[in-house]
């Protein structure tokens, strides 16, 4: 064999976070602390209109009588929130220059993360809207989806040229103040994403956002809407990665789709947060709300992997509101070293004949722990709902831990539930099966937990798969020996 | 007064009727101590989710029962597993009856709680098992711990097979408006011994009983514990069934709860495996209607490693019936090789009944095989057509396709008797007339 396990554990954990530099660009940043005064002052900054600045304000009020949650299960130590700069914009960000003018630095940042904004632009077909560190810097494709009536920009630049949509739409899935975290960032987002897919239009290329905390000590909070439209589709990938740190960065953002009826929404997330190092010193907590409503017929899709972030507490789900409509969870998470991840879905069945597949994937390495939580709902007038769950854990080393904690809660006679669970480990058998046939183990690790991810994995664009793969290869490498 | 200051003040006068500087004493005022503390659980807490004790509290429980009851045999004779001979330790009204109850010292003890805490020749095995098992921190653990006073006290020493299978019956006459009963049952089964007990709470009449049990099992080196739960109770009577089983190696312990009536049942039982080798056996059939509510809430704790543990729960729910699975399994590090299976399958087949289920797995070792599956659905419609095809009327087809559902839980039971007798209530519940003899 080409390894020994200690020679691949000591690998493993002397590897660094290859995404670990820091850009040296100019922040315009806000002192510490949040007040009522920040919350104004990031509204103001933003050139908000008031009711906008009210929003907010409404939401921070009910946040500061908020306590944080404690049910999840993972331990940290809690972020002080007045430690926290709110608001850090890249100096040199202009939203009205076009790509060629973006900072060469920033453009050497995204290299090095491999998404080369004017590659994707012109090979992959992708549209992509940066956000560096809350501000948003290059919006490409801005053109030719216009041309198709679809509004794809900054969530900022929305609130000021579609106030009407904002304001009818932002909310409504995640009430301002649904959680502690949600609220939070309702009162001090400072960008994201907005997306409408007018009516019967089918976007006709994968839209993407890359988010990336760079500045120290400041929280990300960004804010995304996306809205299909009455038969529209669209499929959005969001990859986020940050650079590595030793205090522990806050990222606490919101996610809403809205399909009205007929249409279809896909929305792929590759997470790759800075775990922390292999003693579990730093690394991001990743604190998200993302749900999805359904109207009739349509159908939302949200596919995970998470890979990054010291600790993970995220459950994108989906209203089932309208009779005939479809959510799906695909996820894959990977934790190692001191990573905690609390993961799941919920499936909140209202309207007859809604259905929803649950595919969960989650390998545990080192000393982390992983744990699955989701809720399936049937209420009384869903008729023949129906939901399919399954949720598998791989465990390496005896170090680490699996968790499912799966609440199931059946209102209707005509439910058809199905949840499974399996824990297991890597055969012995299989490795030895891959090293006969000259795989050494490290190669044949790779492809066992490709094969076990797989049926999260096919649901990714291409893109995004690739990277995925390569993503849980590097994460898990030198896990077993 | 509600009932937590009532019971709160009645520990004063139980005191009185208590031999103070007994050692158990002490377990007991820390176990009151305990429970005044945290009081009665509420639906905030994660273990209480879905079932509300709200009700429970409003009511004006008697917590002491009056003199001795006499009821003749024949009248409760089908509360009593007849068939065969059996020992039997019989409670009224939480009052042991000695003429309908039949103990032995006879190589093993099969006798009463209050003779074992008090005499001291049982004093040695009392301070070592006494509540040693059972949660010190579980609020109504406690409370039951405080007022420990009279159960079934059951000691089968190496090497030992009762003659004959143990059943424990309470049963509550409606003498008093409202009767609340704290047994608490020790059963220790020693080295390669074996034993078979049934345990059934019965109200004979419409009156409110609030039962608030709790057994400690204790499982020696290759013991066998097979222990039945009946639980077919009225409409106004209330159960928390709290059960701690300690298992050492290469023991096997079964533990069968059938849930078929009662207001309120709470199942909390738990299993710690303290050796290598052993299985766990946890199986459950609930069938409810009217308003009945059964929560069921399994933990099993794998603490070393080789150990299996098997679990299946199945349910069909009628009316507005409401029924509850949490179960949990935590493998610990060490615990290599563990197999541990959980099973829970749910029929709804009324509107308004509604069924909650958590399986839970919490795992900190590789090499486990762990899975748990759980459905909630309804009978196979190919099924019930074949059956209708054949001329069986869709009703008696429909009941016959549940009873077969249900049945293959039974087939665990190692009483043929207890087993045709569930067989039988079983088939009755869902009006199936079994044609056969089973």
């Amino acid at each position: 064999m080409a390894y020994t396990e200690e020679e691949l554990k000591k690998e493993l954990e002397t590897k660094e976070y290859e995404y670990g530099f820091y850009t040296d660009i100019e922040s315009d940043t806000f002192p510490k602390g949040l007040s009522e005064d920040i919350v104004r002052a990031i509204s103001k900054k933003k050139n908000e209109p008031e009711w906008m600045t009210d929003w907010r304000l409404e939401a921070f009020r009910v946040w500061e009588k908020m306590e944080e949650p404690e049910w999840a299960n993972v331990h940290y130590e809690k972020p002080d929130f007045q430690a926290i700069s709110y608001y850090s914009a890249p100096k040199s960000a202009d939203p009205n220059k076009s790509l060629e003018d973006v900072d060469p630095d920033l453009l050497e940042m995204y290299r090095k993360l491999g998404i080369s904004v004017d590659e994707q632009k012109r090979l992959q077909n992708v549209a992509v809207d940066i956000v560096v560190d809350s501000v948003s810097v290059a919006t490409t494709f801005k053109k030719t989806l216009a041309e198709k009536g679809i509004i794809f920009m900054p969530i900022s630049e929305a609130i000021q040229e579609h106030p009407e949509l904002v304001k009818k739409y932002m909310g409504t899935v995640v009430p301002k103040t649904d959680n502690f975290y949600a609220a939070l960032n309702s009162a001090v987002f400072t960008d994201g994403s907005f997306c409408y897919i007018p009516k019967g239009v089918k976007c006709p290329m994968e839209l993407s956002t890359y988010f990336r905390i760079n500045e120290g000590g400041t929280g990300q909070f960004e804010r995304t809407l996306v809205i299909a439209d009455e038969g529209s589709y669209v499929s959005y990938l969001e990859g986020c990665t940050a650079p590595s740190r030793d205090e522990n960065q806050l990222h606490a953002a919101v996610v809403e789709l809205i399909a009205l009826d007929d249409a279809e929404i896909k929305y792929s997330t590759v997470q790759n947060w800075y775990p922390g190092n292999s003693e579990g010193k730093g690394g991001v907590y990743n604190f998200v709300t993302k749900r999805g409503l359904c109207e009739t017929n349509s159908k939302i899709s949200w596919t995970q992997v998470e890979t990054g972030s010291a600790v993970t507490w995220k459950y994108p789900s989906c209203v089932l509101k309208g009779n005939n409509s479809v959510g799906e969870f695909y996820s894959i998470a990977v934790t190692n070293n001191f990573q905690q991840a609390d993961t799941g879905t919920k499936m909140i069945h209202l309207g007859k004949n809604t259905k929803s597949t649950i595919i969960s994937k989650g390998i545990s390495a080192g000393q982390s722990q992983n744990s699955y939580r989701g809720l399936v709902q049937v209420n009384s007038r869903a008729e023949n709902a129906r939901n399919f769950s399954q949720c598998d854990s791989l465990l390496m080393g005896n170090r680490c831990g699996a968790h499912t904690f799966p609440y199931i809660e059946a209102k209707n006679k005509t439910a058809q539930i199905e949840h499974e669970a399996t824990t297991s480990k890597i055969g012995e058998d299989q490795i030895f099966y891959c090293n006969q046939r000259g795989i050494d183990t490290e190669k044949a690790i790779a492809l066992i937990v490709n094969g076990f991810s797989k049926e999260v994995l096919n649901k990714l664009p291409m893109e995004f798969a690739v990277e995925a793969q390569k993503l849980l290869e590097i994460s898990l490498e030198g896990s077993v020996g | 007064m509600d009932l937590k200051d009532k019971l709160l003040s009645s520990f004063l006068a139980f005191e009185n009727n208590v031999d103070l500087d007994h050692p158990v004493h002490e377990v007991r005022s820390e176990a009151i101590k305990n429970f005044e503390e945290k009081g009665f659980p509420s639906k905030k807490e994660e273990a209480w989710k879905y079932t509300s004790l709200n009700g429970i509290q409003k009511v004006d429980f008697s917590i002491f029962p009056k003199k001795e009851n006499t009821l003749e045999y024949k009248d409760i004779k089908k509360y009593f597993l007849h068939e065969i001979d059996t020992y039997k330790i019989v409670f009224i009204d939480g009052v042991y009856s000695s003429y309908l109850s039949e103990t032995t010292h006879d190589g093993v003890d099969v006798c009463l709680m209050s003779a074992a805490l008090t005499k001291p020749q049982y004093k040695q095995v009392i301070d070592v098992y006494f509540n040693k098992v059972a949660s010190k921190d579980e609020s109504l653990t406690t409370l039951n711990t405080a007022f420990s006073k009279e159960g079934a006290y059951i000691y089968i020493p190496k090497n030992k097979v009762p003659k004959k299978p143990i059943q424990i019956v309470h049963l509550a006459t409606g003498n008093e408006a409202a009767l609340m009963l704290q047994p608490r049952n020790l059963v220790i089964v020693e080295e390669n011994a074996e034993v078979q007990i049934i345990e059934r709470h019965q109200s004979l009449t419409g009156n409110e009983v609030l039962t608030n049990s709790v057994t400690e099992i204790f499982a020696a080196k290759d013991a066998n514990v097979d222990y039945y739960k009946v639980q077919n109770d009225e409409n106004t009577a209330s159960l928390i069934d709290n059960t701690y089983i300690s298992q050492k190696d290469k023991s096997i312990v079964r533990v069968h709860t059938f849930s078929f009536g009662g207001k309120l049942t709470r199942n909390n039982l738990n299993f710690y495996q303290n050796g290598e080798y052993m299985d766990s056996v946890l199986k459950g059939v609930t069938i409810l209607g009217e308003k009945q509510h059964v929560d069921h809430h399994t933990l099993v704790h794998h603490a070393q490693p080789n150990c299996e543990s098997h679990q299946d729960y199945k349910g069909i729910f009628g009316e507005k019936s409401t029924g509850v699975f949490n179960g949990k399994i935590i493998v610990d590090k060490i615990a290599q090789k563990t197999n541990a299976f959980q099973q829970n399958n749910n029929v709804l087949i009324s509107d308004k009944a509604t069924i909650n289920t958590k399986p839970q797995l919490e795992i900190f070792a590789d090499d486990v095989k762990c899975s748990h599956g759980c459905t909630i659905g309804q009978l196979d419609e190919d099924a019930l057509f074949y059956l209708q095809s054949r001329g069986i009327p869709k009703k008696e087809a429909t009941a016959l396709l549940m009873y077969a559902f249900a049945n293959n839980v039974l087939e665990s039971v190692r009483i043929p008797e207890l087993k045709t007798r569930i067989n039988k209530i079983i088939a009755n519940k869902l009006g199936v007339r079994v044609g056969f003899e089973l």
